[in-house]
This record gives C-alpha cells, structure tokens and sequence, in this order.
C-alpha cells in the first residue's frame, strides 16, 4: 500500500517536472495581450487565437513550417535511403573494413558542431549553396548519417539471413532483396531511425543558423531565435509558434514513444 | 560469394560521399585553418600560415579562458544533476504499474521539444516583467521583480536548469535501459537473504549499473560541450560573457566576426577537451569492470 501511494506520488511529480513549463507556453500563446501582462498571471486563458494569427500574417510562420517541413522532410527521405544502402552492406557482408567504418562514424558524430561548421559554409559558398535548401538539406544528411546507420544496422542484423539466401537462390539481386526483403521486415528499426533522423533535422539550429541567412529559406528553429522585438518581444507569438512548432513532434513522439526508446537506448548502448 | 565485397562498397558510396566531403574534410580542414591567418571581413589578406600564433593567443585570451572555466562549470554543475533525476525517473520507469506507458512517453516529451524552442520557453520563465519564477518568489510585488538574465550568476544558472530540464529524459532512458538488464533473481536472492530495499539498491542495483552509468554521463559530457542554442537565446553570451561557453565564442570569432583562423583553433580546443573527458570516462569504465571481475 505504501508503495504504491509512494509510486503514484513520484509519477505526478515526475510528470509535473515534464510537462508544466511547456504547459505553460502553450497557455500563454493562447491568452490575450492584457491576459499576458496580468499579474498575477492569469491561469486559464480566455482561449483567444490573436497570436496565432499575428504570428500567421504579421511574421510569416507558414513560410518557416513550409521551409522547416521541405528540409527536414527531404533530409530524411534520403538519409534513410543512403543510410539503409550502407548499413545493409555493413550488416550482410562481414568484412573487417566496414566495422571500423562504424567505429569512424561514431567518432564523427562526437565532434563538436563548431569543428566542422567554417569549412562546411567554405563549401557551401564555393557551390553557391548558401540560403539554398539543397545546401541545410546535405548538411544534415552528413549529420544524421552516422546516427542512421548504427540504428539500421542493428536492426537489418536481426533480420535472418536464411530468408535472404532463398530470396538470392530464387535470382533477385542484392538491391531487390534489399527492396523486397530485407525492408519490409526491418520496417520498425526503418520508422524508428525516420523518426529520430527527422526530430534531429526539424530541431536543428546551429547549422541552419550559419546557412540560411536570408529569411525566405529559413527554418522554425531560426525563425523563433531570431524573433524581431528590439525593446519588447512578443511573447505571445513566440509561444504561438514554438506551440506549432512543437505539437508535431509531441504527437509523433507519443504515437511512437516504443520505437523511440528503442531505437534511443539501442544506439546508446550499443554505442 | 566473390562479387560480395565489390557490392559493398558499391551499397557504401553514396554515405562516404556525404561523410566525406561535409564531415571529415570539414574536420581536417578547421585542423589546418588553425595554424593559417583567415580574417573573412578582410578578405585581401587572403590565408596566411600563422604556425600556432593562433593557439598562443588563445592561451593569453582572458575571454578565451573564461570561457574555458564557464564551460567546464556547466559541465560539472549539469552533468551529476541530471544523473540524479534520470535515475530517480528510471527507478520509477522500471516498476511495474498502470500507467507506466503513458508516464514513459510523458517523460519524452522535453526531449522532443526543439531546444530553441525549450530556450525561448525559460526565457520567458526568467522574464523580469511577467515571468513565472519571479511570481513564484514575490507574488505580486513587482517593485521586488529581478531580472536573472541580466545577472551573471543568475544567468549561468538560469541556462543549467533549462539545459537539466531538457536532457534529464535522454539520461533516465540510457539508465532504464541499463536498469533493465538487471535479472531479477539477483533481486530475489537479495529479498530471500534479507537485505533491506537501501542495501538491495547500494549492493545490487548501483554497482550493476556502473556501465550504463558511465554511458549517460558520456553521452551527456559530449553533449554538454557543445551547448549553444541555450546560449545564443537566452543571453547571447552575456551579461559580460558570464555564459559565454566554447561553442558559442567559437561560432562568435569564426561567423559574425569572420576571423575563421581563431575560431578553428577553438574548434580544435573543444575536440581534444571531448577527446580527453571521453578518454578518461573510458579509463574509468574499464578499470570499474575489473573491479566488478574480482571483488
């Protein structure tokens, strides 16, 4: 009995620390403009859309949802196709070589961003890259690749080789058993590393920071940092767009909390 | 199969073009670019070989070396705290009860959240006007309302819990991970011996956790290192470069001011200061699995 009073004391807790300070922008994104200013603060909001709307048509956050959707979305798509391709290599074929490939690509993805970011917009300028979405969208394949590829891995090596060898012995090649095969069966470890691949490049600032200066192209995350607001900024829309630009990624990672946590804790610990 | 490892490699191109040109080069490039003269505002001076002019002035750079001990604080302050709470938050994951599914995914939630978007939301919480923490101090006394931005300590210490808050999920999750390698007839055999819940968790349950453990605080010390969205929104640095921490004055010296040489050689910094705590955390984690070998 005690422990169970005790269990259902810490969940809330626990649930409170998490959800309460977004909670709270959330409620602030749907107050007024005196509701926002009052104090004490006002604790349930009239329900008004007004920031949603000046959001909309006075800062343009359509464009930053169009902008942050095409990159992340393209990112993904290809950073899976290229990262499937290689970890299917890595998890049928043992050669010595591609292990270490693993290990270069963990090593990689634990340099600091700064380490590679001047070169990065170097090339990017040189290509006329820059304030392109082709230019963030191949900056974020190279970065999501290595979380990619570990993920995928593990997971096509669970696949049996046995169904792949009658699939070879019945004349497909090795792409369509890839296609045919191995995919199908590997659909969870695919979402899992869409999911998280996607998450990384719809959060992402640092790099859509430094390439996206005009702001025609720029993502959400640069849009809401760089709110303009000299003397006083607009909370109000601020929490409106962090609002939108967050009740994606809550649903996606509702919808998928398994996948997630696997996929998580599977590159984590075999990390 | 003969043709298998030309098909391999065949399969591996397309991720080695990727890795290759905007990742690896990249990394060798900024290693290079340390020791040259790079001013991009001034771009007739064109790359001049500079040696290691560029890390000697780092090493006079009083900001440079604030900077330093500000990032090594965030780490040291961060890092144990969130160890703390995820493993709070794990221990209560790993029970079995009703609802357990729904407080898991709860617990996900500021981890999925962008983290400029977690920057602006605690801004807004530090605000000195209508913020939520000064209501909580002073209630409606607003003559007493303090401004914890504007303050260096305040402001250092505004950006750890923001940062705590958001990434306290992805150190519980490793640490249920790890809780749940645990067999549970070491638990039992501990229950029919006697021991106490207390002794159970000191005996069993902590040593056997000492990898995933040490996992958490890699993950995170990697991590922890390169904060910069935190910083770029809720201070910018600021108050006098009281959060000015390594990736932040590096994206400062090599993007607004253009000096790409200066800002390279802090690039290289924060990588051997990642390259020596991940060292020394794997020391650490092996000679701790000696010990668990022969106690």
């Amino acid at each position: 009995m005690r422990r169970t009073a005790a269990l259902i004391l810490f969940s809330i807790g626990i649930a409170l620390y998490c959800l309460v300070p977004f909670l709270w922008f959330v409620l602030t994104s749907l107050k007024s403009s005196a509701e926002l200013t009052a104090i004490p603060p006002t604790l349930v909001p009239s329900i008004h859309f007004g920031f949603y709307r000046s959001a909309l048509q006075q800062y343009g956050l359509l464009r930053y949802v169009l902008n942050s959707t095409i990159v992340a979305g393209a990112a993904t798509m290809i950073t899976i196709a290229i990262g499937s391709l290689a970890a299917y290599a890595i998890a049928r074929f043992h050669l010595k070589w591609t292990n270490l490939y693993l290990l270069l690509l963990l090593a990689i993805s634990m340099f600091p961003q700064i380490a590679i970011a001047g070169p990065v917009w170097k090339i990017l300028d040189r290509l006329e890259w820059l304030n392109t979405y082709q230019g963030l969208i191949a900056a974020y394949i190279a970065l999501s690749l290595p979380l990619a590829i570990w993920i995928l891995t593990t997971f096509f090596r669970e696949v049996p080789p046995e169904i792949e060898e009658a699939a070879l012995v019945d004349g497909c090649t090795r792409l369509e058993t890839l296609y045919k095969v191995i995919l199908p069966l590997a659909a969870p470890g695919i979402l899992t590393a869409g999911l998280l691949v996607f998450i990384q490049a719809w959060n992402e600032f640092f790099f859509a920071l430094i390439i996206m200066t005009d702001p025609n192209v720029q993502t959400l995350p640069v849009g809401i940092a760089l709110f303009p607001g000299e003397y006083t900024m607009p909370w109000g829309e601020i929490a409106a767009a962090s609002t939108i630009a967050t009740i994606p990624l809550i649903l996606l990672t509702l919808v998928f909390q398994r996948g997630i946590v696997r996929g998580l804790s599977a590159g984590a610990v075999k990390g | 199969m003969k043709s298998s490892p030309r098909i391999a490699l065949l399969f591996l191109v397309p991720s080695f073009f990727f890795v290759g040109l905007f990742s690896i080069f990249p990394i060798f490039e900024s290693f290079r670019l340390s020791l040259y003269r790079l001013i991009l505002t001034l771009p007739w001076l064109g790359e001049k070989m500079v040696g290691l002019e560029n890390y000697t002035d780092l090493l006079s750079d009083p900001v440079a070396r604030d900077s330093i001990r500000t990032t090594l604080i965030f780490i040291a302050v961060t890092i144990p705290l969130e160890l703390l709470f995820g493993l709070g938050i794990a221990l209560v994951l790993d029970q079995v009860f009703r609802g357990r599914g729904l407080l898991r995914a709860v617990v996900l939630i500021p981890w999925a959240i962008p983290t400029v978007v977690s920057s602006q939301m605690w801004r807004f919480i530090f605000n000195d006007r209508y913020g939520l923490i000064n209501f909580l101090l002073f209630g409606a006394d607003t003559s007493s309302y303090i401004a914890p931005l504007a303050d260096p300590n305040l402001a250092m210490i505004s950006i750890m819990a923001a940062e705590i808050w958001k990434t306290t999920p992805f150190a519980a999750l490793i640490i249920l991970a790890g809780l749940q390698g645990i067999t549970d007839d070491l638990y039992e055999a501990a229950g029919i011996d006697g021991a106490t819940p207390w002794q159970t968790f000191c005996r069993i349950t902590l040593p056997l956790l000492k990898p995933a453990l040490l996992l958490a605080v890699l993950f995170r010390t990697i991590d922890a290192l390169r904060v910069f969205d935190l910083v770029y929104v809720m201070t910018q640095g600021g108050p006098a470069d009281a959060t000015n921490v390594l990736q932040f004055y590096g994206y400062k010296k090599t993007f607004p001011e253009g000096m790409v040489g200066y800002g390279s050689a802090i690039a290289v910094m924060v990588f051997l200061m990642s390259l020596v705590l991940s060292l020394a955390y794997l020391r650490a984690f092996k000679t701790s699995r000696l010990y668990g070998r022969n106690p």
